[in-house]
């Protein structure tokens, strides 16, 4: 188990009611902490579509968590 | 070279007059602007709302300029985008690029907005006419 703050923003903040939330997880990746988390909140976008940042840096969603990291969940983006 | 989130008004002549160069022939521009409608009916949008990571989103956003100045022969190239709630018409986005010559402008402006719109983490909220709202490009639904 490790401690870690997951961010939402946008449609995952105001589907979460939150705009972040210390996690207690098994999960060893960015990967598996969303598959938990969209779980728990009803985000309905495959991770495919989406962007994961771990302290402030866009990371890949295979990226190893470590305990005390800030995890950033970015819905589908629509700039422009 | 610069990309940044604003939360002020657009100012399309302002950002234009830094990309004078003396060796740029051409200079081309592309503005965003809120419309009355997108995948719904006509005129059902009343407001859009944006919102963005600024930090990654100013990363993400240098990191495209400085791809289109290795892919593309320019001299310059810069855009804003905006966050917060605009109005119909507003400017929401100005992508700006000189160049020697307009093939390269054309084609680094085009490249510049596109890979905006698919990399960079901002997000769009559509207020509509009938009183509902919903997050653009987003499965996941809010009070459902």
């Amino acid at each position: 188990m490790i401690e870690v703050t997951a961010r939402y923003f946008a449609a995952f903040r105001e589907r979460a009611g939150r705009d972040k939330e210390a996690v207690s997880t098994n999960a060893s990746t960015a990967a598996e902490l969303y598959g938990e988390l969209a779980r728990r909140h009803g985000f309905a976008d495959s991770m495919a579509r989406c962007k994961v940042a771990v302290n402030d840096q866009l990371a890949d969603w295979n990226v190893r968590l470590t305990a005390g990291d800030d995890v950033l969940f970015f819905p589908p983006v629509a700039g422009g | 070279m610069s990309f940044k989130i604003t939360a002020q008004t657009i100012d399309p002549d302002a950002l234009k007059r830094a990309l004078v160069a003396d060796a740029a022939g051409a200079c081309v521009t592309f503005e965003g602007w809120v419309r009355d409608h997108n995948d719904g009916a006509p005129a059902s949008v009343l407001a859009l709302e944006y919102e963005a990571h600024a930090g990654i989103a100013e990363q993400e956003g240098a990191r495209i300029l400085r791809e289109a100045l290795e892919r593309f022969a320019i001299k310059a190239a810069r855009c804003e985008h905006r966050v917060g709630k605009l109005a119909i018409g507003d400017c929401a986005v100005w992508v700006g690029v000189s160049a020697a010559h307009r093939g390269a402008a054309f084609d680094a402006c085009r490249y510049i907005i596109d890979e905006t719109k698919s990399r960079v983490p901002i997000w769009k909220k559509e207020h509509y006419r009938d009183g509902q709202s919903g997050w653009v490009n987003c499965a996941t639904k809010v009070g459902g």
